[in-house]
């Protein structure tokens, strides 16, 4: 009871205050009692940001994780402290001088070569590395048996990738023939220290004891080997100062060296990309989510309207009557933040078994702070920006309304502050985007795709709608038409919906279309007419065995090379250690261009995978100086010019050559392309090998003719373009799981955004429920009219989402991979039915108190 | 001195493709403080605008309002809100409670704006005051029409106003109902020296105040104190 008379006059002010004199307390206060009555729906309004939050957080978490494991494990990943290799034996001259490094202790040769299991009668191409010495010295080489190791290193048989003896059903204690050697199988490997899963399955590894290396015949002058020094330090050696000394002679012999920094930071950078990539992809989710939380406080807003009103009628300012709001729906994403974060540490703790076969490390699962700080921070900010968006106009309610419920003109007028809170909106995501991939060039790509994807979702959104009302068919029943005619009536949620969900299925169908492209194109290598095995490594003096080998098995000889390596020496006389100096900074030639080894051909024609593009035809000179050809992208990436010299290191001899001409090469169609052409007359006398390209049958055919070959030139190789193929759909496919697993969080909170706007809305729809119940219509109608409007809701937004993707495939089809364009529409239409279908399951679920409760209860629970 | 002036009062609204439809012409009034006074007038007389205007929930085209003193014409809409949660009460037809806050809350609100203390032990006694004690932890939606209406009257004098505008105040009701709250409505008024503005269309309870303020098609047709024995025209 008060003590005072309530009633009792007090004091009169005359001046008018400020509105407003409540503090936060009572903004607080006010907050938490208006969503005591609404917090189920508040909570999942919020819900649409969760998902988003969760992939951020997951994916971040699991970067920084992977950085760690990266750092913990870097010894691990190169298997010792230095590792030197080369594609040449090691320099003599400069053996006295590695010796001061410290001793050599292990050694490898390693090549490509067919490589056969006779008890099962299987044939592939191989990486066979001959090693001797105690490599690995650090991680774990996972061989079965284990003791089998020991056996290795004492010269006793093979060890080969599990991968490669799971393909043929070969075991251990069968055995493995490698050129001319027959070796026992006397352990499975299934890891290898720095080696990925993904790595063992492209190229699957047969470890041969070095001292039997020789005895395989293989290594020979010309063969195309790797050979590789391993060494091993005292603990707490400075590798990158005790190499230093040695850095110009390694350039001079083009020697690599690898330590355990370098490939740490190599790794590093490489997962580093990986994962900001995929956080992206995390980031459209949470920005789907942000457009769901603005939809569905849009809905919340119309309903709070007259509340508003009454506040400000009871004195309550504009500022003050937005706070409130502001701070039911900020302290709603910070929990839905919260829940998210919490979330995404569950979902790290799943991404090393999506992205295992990738990673050359095992991830330490942790909690990484900064990501959920990042996660929460990014979550919270998006969501009170975007609700902003509808909030802003609570400044505005009149008073009016309390007396005028119709009175509709105070929001409706345009608002600046609206313009700037989108400002923040497009700063705040270019700002993230520049944080998650440190490259305002993607950050601004990204921004720009985003807003394109999300202009012409809405757009096709808005057209599919204004399709459905001018074409409406009036003749359909009552049920249809109402169920359609609730897609655009006011206050409808859809193009919120089609654009939100349509992304979603838009990701999911790029993803699935351009796979099926990239698969098309490895495809037609193997169809038709074109070559399906190339056969590499032939020496001059085999070429004529090798075909008739062919010929007698009546495989044509579709194409045959010589190709000679070479190694840049100078470009216009100055030389590459010269020219390597320029390179820092990023500025100057790429130094791949600089240090790889060039294969080169001669012919005085193109092929038909080349077009001239400046210049003239490979040719010789009035003095003999060859005139090369060059790829035009290899022309510019070098800063070439036409007439400019190039001095090539053929096996030891100098080579000078101009540049005569380029050439637009196709590098996808099945057949040796050349970064330079020479002409006819200089290099015939050069040591070169040649490759051959035939096409085999079938696999019977392909499997004896790597037989025949295995027996009678063993150090020939083979390229099955079959194997090829299946190698790619498999890492396609494993790409595109990753990158599903990372769009799913997209499409699930489209569904979630569609679940909230439902149950924010149902208010509205109870009393349409109630009024078309009153006026005769059965629970069955009102039940089927929902079913229609939802599904038709998901067709829309799927069939937008799809149409869009078929336009980005189209556009890669015709733009970027130059292939005809015939996407699969069955599993397309099978998406269209499924999202449709789970759209109405979702809609019916959140409607369901509308359709079993009585309508009396309801209106009065929702009151 | 007058508790409201309002002096030579039009509002117009814009009207597409047309000249400005004008629903209030040149009213004039002063109101004394306590007066008990009703605007009546058939629907679309521009009674409910006037209340608008009075209690400044709106603003004129021209004429000024003075309520209290202060002069609304040139305040902003932030400023008329702080004159309203100082000097003005008021009641609607449809009661108007927040529906997500109890009848205690909902009564506190005012209060609570102008920052005072001890908001709750006063809407205590004011819904006792007004027979709902035991319901102060109710929502409006578990309430009666009559004791929604109660419950506004209750926070209508919670800020303890200098005027109090009622809309239509019976208008939702049952006539039983009505009479419980019309008499309660009265009786707070007496007790808290109120100045009371009413806007009815109910001959009979606009009887019950001291004036009444006739409005047709905007204009004000006639001003008349309702004596229990004679009136007296005024315009």
């Amino acid at each position: 009871m008060c003590a005072t008379n309530p009633l009792a006059a007090k004091p009169v002010h005359r001046a008018p205050a400020t509105a407003g004199t409540a503090g936060w307390g009572w903004l607080l206060r006010m907050a938490w009692r208006d969503a005591r009555r609404s917090r189920t729906r508040l909570a999942l309004f919020m819900s649409s940001i969760v998902l988003g939050i969760a992939a951020l957080v997951g994916i971040n978490s699991f970067g920084d994780n992977l950085a760690r494991s990266i750092n913990e494990q870097a010894r691990e990943l190169l298997g010792a402290d230095l590792v030197l290799a080369s594609s040449q034996p090691f320099d003599s001259t400069l053996v006295p001088a590695l010796r001061r490094l410290g001793p050599v202790q292990a050694q490898e040769r390693a090549f490509g070569s067919l490589v056969q299991f006779p008890r099962v009668q299987g044939v592939r191409l191989a990486q066979v590395r001959g090693i001797t010495g105690g490599f690995p010295y650090y991680g774990d080489w996972d061989v079965q048996p284990r003791a089998a190791v020991a056996g290795f290193r004492a010269g006793h048989g093979a060890l080969v990738d599990d991968v490669l003896l799971s393909q043929f059903g070969a075991r251990v204690g069968d055995s493995v023939r490698v050129g001319r050697l027959s070796l026992l199988i006397i352990g499975k490997v299934l890891h290898t220290p720095g080696q990925s899963g993904l790595g063992s399955a492209v190229a699957p590894t047969v470890f041969v004891p070095g001292a039997l290396v020789a005895a395989t015949g293989l290594v020979q002058r010309g063969s195309r080997v790797q050979y590789r020094q391993y060494f091993q330090f005292a603990p707490g050696t400075d590798v990158a100062a005790l190499i230093k000394p040695f850095e110009a002679r390694f350039d001079q012999s083009n020697i690599d060296s690898d330590t355990v920094a370098s490939r740490q930071q190599r790794t590093g950078r490489a997962f580093r990309d990986l994962t900001r990539y995929l956080s992206l992809v995390a980031f459209v989710a949470l920005l789907l989510g942000g457009v769901g939380v603005a939809s569905t406080v849009s809905l919340y807003v119309r309903e709070k309207l007259a509340a508003v009103a009454v506040l400000r009628c009871l004195g309550a300012s504009g500022r003050q009557a937005l706070l409130i709001y502001l701070i039911q729906t900020a302290g709603l994403g910070l929990l839905g933040a919260l829940v998210g974060a919490a979330l995404g540490a569950g979902v790290q703790a799943l991404l090393p078994r999506v992205l295992g076969d990738f990673l050359p490390v095992a991830v330490r699962v942790g909690v990484s702070w900064p990501a959920i700080a990042t996660g929460v921070g990014a979550g919270l900010g998006l969501a009170v920006l975007f609700a902003l968006l509808p909030l802003l106009s609570i400044r505005r309610v009149a008073p009016l309304r309390v007396l005028r419920a119709a009175f509709e003109a105070d929001t409706a007028a345009p608002d600046p502050l609206r313009g700037l809170v989108l400002g923040v909106l497009a700063v705040g995501i270019l700002g993230f985007a520049y944080l998650q991939t440190r490259e305002w060039k993607l950050a601004l790509g990204f921004g720009a795709g985003l807003a394109a994807a999300l202009g012409a979702l809405a757009g096709l959104g808005w057209l599919l709608t204004w399709a459905v009302r001018r074409y409406f068919p009036g003749g359909w029943g009552y049920v249809w038409r109402q169920g359609l005619a609730n897609l655009y009536r006011p206050q409808n949620q859809t193009l919120t919906l089609i654009t939100s969900i349509g992304l979603g299925t838009f990701l999911l169908a790029t993803l699935y279309l351009t796979q099926g492209l990239l698969l098309s194109r490895v495809a037609t290598a193997d169809a038709g007419t074109q070559p399906n095995l190339v056969l590499y490594d032939i020496q001059p003096e085999q070429r004529a065995g090798v075909e008739a080998l062919l010929t007698q098995r009546q495989l044509p000889i579709v194409q045959r090379v010589p190709i000679v390596t070479m190694r840049l020496a100078a470009i216009n006389r100055r030389t590459v250690t010269e020219l390597k100096k320029d390179t820092a900074g990023g500025k100057g030639i790429p130094a791949w261009i600089l240090s790889r080894e060039y294969r080169v051909t001669y012919r005085d024609t193109l092929s038909p995978s080349e077009k001239l593009t400046a210049g003239t035809l490979p040719r010789r000179g009035p003095d003999g100086t060859p005139y090369v050809s060059v790829d035009d992208s290899y022309f510019e990436r070098a800063q070439l010019k036409l007439g400019d010299t190039l001095t090539f290191n053929v096996q030891g001899a100098p080579l000078v050559a101009i540049v005569g001409g380029t050439r637009e090469v196709d590098w996808s169609r099945v057949q040796t392309n050349f970064l330079v052409l020479f002409p006819k007359g200089v290099l015939e006398g050069a040591p070169q090998f040649h490759v051959i390209l035939t096409r085999t049958p079938n696999t019977a055919a392909l499997g004896a003719v790597q037989q025949a070959l295995v027996k009678q030139f063993p150090n020939v190789s083979a390229l099955d373009l079959g194997l090829i193929l299946q190698t790619v759909d498999d890492i396609l496919g494993k790409i595109s799981f990753v990158v599903r697993f990372m769009a799913g969080f997209s499409i699930a909170t489209g569904l979630l955004v569609l679940a909230s706007s439902v149950v924010v809305s149902r208010y509205q729809r109870v009393r349409e429920s109630v009024l078309l119940r009153t006026l005769g219509a059965s629970r069955r109608q009102i039940l089927r009219i929902t079913l229609v409007e939802y599904a038709l809701l998901g067709l829309l937004a799927a069939l937008a989402g799809i149409v869009l993707a078929g336009l980005a495939a189209w556009a890669l089809a015709v733009w970027v991979f130059d292939s005809p364009y015939a996407p699969n529409l069955l599993p397309l239409l099978g998406l269209a039915a499924g999202v449709a279908a789970l759209t109405a399951a979702i809609g019916l679920f959140n409607s369901r108190d509308v359709l079993t409760r009585p309508p009396l209860e309801v209106l009065r629970a929702e009151g | 001195m007058s508790i409201l002036k309002v002096e030579n009062l039009t509002k117009s609204y814009p009207n597409a493709g047309g000249a400005p439809l004008t629903v209030l012409h040149g009213v004039s009034f002063e109101l004394a403080a306590g007066d008990t006074f009703a605007i009546v007038g058939p629907s679309g007389s521009g009674k409910t605008t006037l209340l608008g205007l009075c209690a400044g929930l709106d603003r004129a085209t021209s004429g000024s309002v003075w309520l209290n003193g202060i002069q609304l014409d040139n305040l902003s809409e932030d400023q008329r809100a702080a004159v309203r949660n100082q000097h003005v009460g008021f009641i609607f037809q449809n009661f108007q409670l927040l529906p997500t806050l109890t009848a205690l809350e909902n009564v506190q609100v005012p209060q609570e704006l102008r920052g005072e203390k001890g908001s709750a032990a006063t809407a205590q006694a004011l819904l006792e005051r007004v027979g709902l004690g035991k319901r102060a932890h109710h929502y409006p939606t578990q309430l009666s029409g009559g004791e929604q209406q109660r419950v506004s009257l209750a926070r209508a004098f919670a800020n303890r106003p200098a005027l109090l505008f009622a809309d239509e105040p019976t208008g939702n009701l049952d006539p039983d109902t009505s009479d419980t709250v019309v008499d309660l409505l009265f009786e707070l008024n007496r007790e808290a020296g109120t100045t009371l503005v009413l806007v009815t269309h109910d001959l009979e309870l606009a009887a019950r105040t001291q004036r009444t303020l006739r409005v047709r098609g905007g204009t004000v047709q006639t001003d008349v104190r309702n004596q229990p024995a004679s009136s007296q025209a005024r315009a």
